[in-house]
């Protein structure tokens, strides 16, 4: 379980997030949604240790990860892919892969079952990521964080810039994981693709969680969607 | 001479300042790629280089080569762990912000070639050559170690090239060039990949200077021209860019030799400097750098 207890967190001086609180549960996923400048991202980045948190503390599964550096929270078991994938792009495929083993030291069976996850990328381990289509670096940025074999993902706007295929590919992607019993905290802006993969949804505003509530009180309540996000 | 001999004898001595440019030219770009740093103490590792090889050699109780030899390792090695001790007493406090890095090293470039005037001396003294070899061509002589130097340096800068694309280690070095923040998202430690590409940088400036030193002799100002070459290499070939900064360091040190040989040393340095100017008009992220 991931949970961020009370966490004011921000760039210099500014304070981006604010007194948040929020958890992440096995086998779950948690969708963050709110406007551009909420925080979203920087939630993200706090709980990977690359936004200093100021107050506050993010646990995993009794470590606290707000103590740690940045370089030793993926070792903990979280793995991240950024909003935009942040690809090493001049780096190949198969070389994009290894660097993620090497965060937890995992090997050849690690690599196999994200290899076996995308198979596309397996036809591709030579190539340069940055030559690859939108949707495979995504898959790619994907299969990089799964290769810490992490008890929690936070993805970053996945789906964004990707076309409909590949939007359902990366949807299933994440269905399949929940079913292993990875934690998922997923920041997207598409109602539509919160609807169908998300258990809970997390409403985010002026750096702080002002909902956080069943998939089925959205579905039921579309009035949260339109309070927060303006659709 | 004729012609051709005399220009045959232009090509080998640029060919010899090309291959020690190339490897202090590969530290500097290894360094600003790597950490975004403009390293102007990088001439003083190379100047720190060729002391420590005076004293290694002056003070081992052992034969020429062999002395020459432990030369090579330990003045890189020492140089190394000064520059390490320098990232993390001084650009890692400063947090690696490129303005206040380059006022940092102007600093350390102070630094360092004090303490060696405070403790070498001012004088310029001589390393004796591993070994004493002369090659007899048709037209003249030429110095066996001289051919042995562009040897050396392109072992040395073959293994650097491995190291940087076959390795874990260069592997991590590479990702942390192209993205320090998701690098740290993988376990990359970048505080100490950060000491270990200025060691590097050092060591491969030192390295050079083991390498010149029974040609030219140690002196505590003679950071200063590899430097300038340094970094007219590096901007010719392309800031961060291994592959360019070989190719330039090839142009560069021919032509240096050739024009020095035929005009003088001063015209090689008016036109190294112009060739930059142009470069940073017509193609400012040089001739193989990537375009920010």
């Amino acid at each position: 379980m991931l949970w961020v207890e009370g966490v004011t967190a921000g760039y210099g001086n500014g304070v981006v997030l604010r007194d948040l609180s929020f958890k992440a549960a096995k086998g779950q996923v948690t969708c963050i949604m709110g406007r551009n400048g909420a925080g979203k991202s920087t939630l993200m980045k706090a709980i990977m240790g690359l936004v200093p948190v100021q107050s506050g503390r993010i646990l995993l599964s009794g470590t606290v990860l707000s103590d740690l550096p940045a370089h030793q929270v993926p070792g903990q078991g979280i793995a991240y892919v950024p909003q935009g994938r942040r690809l090493f792009g001049g780096l190949t495929v198969a070389e994009n892969i290894e660097i993620g083993l090497l965060a937890r030291k995992r090997g050849t069976r690690t690599r196999d079952f994200v290899l076996d996850l995308f198979p596309r990328l397996g036809n591709r381990l030579d190539q340069i990521a940055s030559t690859l289509s939108g949707g495979e670096q995504q898959m790619l940025a994907i299969a990089r964080a799964l290769c810490i074999e992490p008890e929690v993902l936070l993805l970053d706007e996945p789906t964004e810039g990707l076309q409909p295929s590949m939007i359902t590919a990366i949807r299933d992607t994440v269905l399949k994981l929940r079913e292993t019993g990875l934690a998922t905290v997923l920041v997207e802006q598409r109602v539509d693709a919160v609807l169908r993969m998300a258990d809970r949804v997390a409403f985010m505003e002026q750096g702080q969680i002002k909902a956080d509530v069943p998939v089925a009180q959205v579905q039921a309540d579309s009035a949260l969607f339109k309070q927060f996000v303006g659709v | 001479m004729s012609f051709g001999p005399f220009l045959l004898l232009a090509v080998l001595e640029g060919t010899v300042m090309a291959a020690v440019l190339a490897l202090t030219s590969v530290g500097l770009s290894l360094v600003f790629g790597v950490m975004r740093v403009v390293n102007v103490a990088h001439g003083e590792f190379y100047m720190l280089g060729a002391i420590l090889a005076w004293f290694v050699t002056y003070y081992l109780p052992f034969p020429p080569a062999l002395a020459w030899v432990a030369a090579l390792i330990i003045a890189p090695l020492v140089v190394a762990a000064i520059a390490a001790l320098a990232d993390t007493f001084v650009l890692k406090r400063l947090n690696y912000a490129p303005e206040a890095t380059i006022v940092a090293t102007i600093g350390l470039l102070y630094m360092v070639q004090q303490a060696a005037l405070t403790i070498y001396g001012p004088d310029a003294r001589p390393v004796a050559a591993p070994f004493e070899w002369r090659i007899q061509l048709p037209w003249f002589g030429y110095s066996g170690y001289k051919l042995f130097v562009v040897g050396a340096a392109g072992v040395i800068l073959a293994a650097v090239w491995l190291f940087m694309t076959r390795s874990t280690a260069g592997l991590v070095m590479r990702a942390t060039q192209i993205d320090r923040d998701t690098a740290q998202c993988f376990g990359i430690n970048v505080d100490r990949v950060y000491a270990g590409t200025f060691a590097l940088g050092a060591a491969l400036a030192a390295a050079a200077a083991v390498l010149i030193v029974p040609i030219q002799q140690a002196h505590y100002l003679m950071g200063h021209d590899p430097l300038l070459l340094s970094f007219i290499v590096v901007i010719i070939g392309g800031l961060g860019s291994i592959r360019g900064t070989l190719v330039a360091a090839l142009v560069i040190g021919l032509s240096d030799g050739i024009i020095s040989m035929f005009f003088s040393p001063t015209l090689a340095k008016i036109i190294a400097t112009l060739l930059v100017a142009l470069v940073l008009v017509f193609r400012p992220q040089g001739l193989f750098g990537a375009r920010a």
